[in-house]
């Protein structure tokens, strides 16, 4: 990968021989394609989520913004964000320590199964805890008995939310501390540091950008997510309604400008969240290298 | 490091100085059962629990048939849009240099990292008739908000970044020098990319539209705004779903989970074999 023999062919000089690129015209309509086409789909809906919000003035936006159940499904994003952004953490780390730091059998049938709720429709995430807990559900008896609410409550929302987000951290940090080895620890092990000063002072060093790469977007698609959690949530205004989820009654309310000014913000937390990945993929690109293209 | 050949007896895992192996092992192997498989299996064992007969008769409501037909081919036209379209912009973002190159392949990202549900109103309201891009479409009558079109308009926002992030890295890999010894050997610009660097490139575009197709199958937050949502029209399987658990109708969603779920199990495994297939091929 890091053949510098390799770097330092220049694939992108403008001295290269017509042979091996495109001639002008190709070059330009090529380019015509790809930005028309990222305009488009890309450009113009972000564009237009900041005009509606604002269609109306200022005024109406903060006052948008400023009502109770906006407040309340703010409120609920950040809560329901800060407790499956670090449960996924945990999760993540301790997965990438056992599958890169040795070697077990049904170990890549492991990593797929982490790689699980990638494929499973949102919907699917949430219909498999409404089996489980809703009142016709496995549990749904036992737990009404006992007095305890997980469905259309938080605990719901909270769930639904950590299996969405489930590989995020995981599967950004497994290549990575595979491809670094266990060389490092291995010699701090040897210098008589014990395995948690070998973790802390070594390991998480080590992968620190890789980590945080992954917590940025394991905690986009946790405040973003909408179907899994419309499906637990049961729609409570002011109660377990998420960001996502007012959008959806502000805008079927043709409400327009409240919804559009609730989706800005979040639109606000995918431009930060895009510039910090685009800053870490610059700055530290060579430490999350394992990582770059899922 | 330690390549000595497997010892006598059926070993668990190799030897280790790392510790920390049962910790984490068990953790996880916790976490995973607890938050994913004892959910997924509720599901499985809740459909297995249906019987055969019951199971197929949802399975074959014409609304069940139309709603898993729209799903899945809408996904696919969306998908192959994007093989074209991400194919292109990944050359252009990997091989010409422009001013803006990096906002724009950052960009590509967007739709990962922007909430479905804002994808999905900012789109209806785009191509709605009055929208910019609907106002524009609606002379040509050409309608696409509230129509199975806009179900792959939608896909095909959510499905770009996967075919051009799995096209891209290989992309830069390619030697150059091949492309050189092409054109040496008389091949014109066509040729070479047709002939020689496309058949490299070929697995990584399967992969990626069978990511894209697979995401598309599944979408719920960014279609439902734009679909206008008819049944045997614009109604997709996952909505279907929703509809049948607002109607306590466990038996039918759950069915429903369970074909989208075996299809979708047979489009990983599709994807794993042409990745191994291509690995051997190319690797």
């Amino acid at each position: 990968m890091a053949d510098p023999e390799i770097k330092s062919y220049e694939p992108h000089h403008e001295s290269q021989s017509a042979a091996v690129t495109e001639s002008r015209p190709v070059r330009w309509v090529a380019m015509g394609i790809a930005f028309a086409f990222l305009a488009v789909f890309l450009l113009l809906p972000l564009i237009v989520v900041f005009h509606e919000a604002l269609s109306k003035g200022i005024g109406a936006y903060t006052e948008a913004l400023a009502s109770p159940d906006t407040r309340s499904a703010i409120r609920l994003t950040l809560l329901v964000a800060a407790i499956s952004v670090p449960l996924n953490l945990i999760f993540g780390i301790s997965a990438a320590w056992a599958i890169a730091k040795f070697e077990f059998k049904g170990k890549a049938f492991l990593t797929t199964l982490i790689d699980l709720p990638f494929s499973v429709s949102p919907v699917i995430s949430g219909l498999v805890y409404v089996l489980l807990f809703g009142a016709q559900g496995l549990l749904g008896a036992w737990l009404k008995a006992h007095g305890i609410v997980i469905l259309f409550a938080v605990p719901g929302i909270v769930l639904a939310t950590i299996f969405v987000t489930f590989p995020f951290v995981a599967r950004e940090l497994i290549p990575l501390m595979q491809e670094q080895g266990n060389g490092d620890e291995e010699a701090a092990l040897s210098l008589g540091a014990n395995g948690w000063q070998a973790f802390w002072y070594v390991t998480l060093p080590n992968v620190k950008w890789g980590l945080l790469y992954g917590v940025l977007l394991c905690n986009a698609r946790a405040m973003g997510e909408f179907g899994a959690v419309s499906v637990v949530s049961g729609h409570i205004r002011g109660l377990t309604n998420t960001m996502p989820l007012h959008v959806e009654i502000l805008y079927n309310e043709y409400n327009a400008v409240g919804a559009f000014a609730v989706a800005s913000l979040l639109a606000g937390l995918a431009l930060v969240t895009l510039v910090l990945k685009t800053l870490l993929e610059m700055r530290y690109g060579a430490e999350i290298a394992a990582t770059r293209g899922h | 490091m330690n390549t000595a050949p497997a010892k006598a007896g059926w070993r668990f895992r190799q030897p280790s100085v790392i510790p920390g192996f049962g910790l984490t092992l068990g953790f996880s192997l916790a976490y995973l059962t607890l938050i994913i498989l004892i959910p997924l299996s509720g599901l499985v064992w809740r459909s297995a629990a249906l019987g055969w007969t019951d199971f197929w008769a949802i399975a074959v409501d014409r609304r069940t048939l139309n709603a898993l037909k729209i799903s899945f081919g809408t996904a696919f036209l969306a998908a192959a849009v994007n093989v074209v379209f991400g194919t292109i912009v990944a050359w252009v973002l990997v091989r010409y240099r422009f001013p803006g190159r990096r906002i724009a392949d950052a960009m590509v990202d967007l739709p990962f990292a922007l909430p479905t549900a804002v994808a999905g109103i900012a789109l209806t309201t785009l191509y709605a008739p009055n929208g910019w891009i609907g106002q524009l479409l609606m002379p040509l009558g050409i309608k696409v908000a509230y129509t199975p079109l806009g179900i792959v308009i939608a896909l095909v926002f959510i499905g770009l970044p996967f075919v051009v992030r799995t096209v891209q890295p290989i992309m830069e890999e390619l030697d150059r020098e091949v492309e050189e010894a092409a054109a040496t050997l008389g091949a014109n610009r066509f040729q070479t990319i047709t002939r020689v660097l496309f058949p490299g490139l070929a697995p990584a575009i399967v992969t990626g539209f069978s990511l894209a197709f697979a995401r598309g199958v599944g979408e719920y937050g960014s279609v439902i705004f734009i679909a206008g949502n008819l049944p045997f029209k614009s109604e997709i399987a996952p909505l279907l779903i929703v509809i049948r658990l607002e109607e306590y109708n466990y038996e039918a969603a759950t069915a429903i989970a369970a074909i989208m779920l075996a299809l979708s199990f047979v489009m990983l495994l599709v994807v794993n074999l042409v990745q191994t297939w291509s690995r051997k091929r190319y690797g």
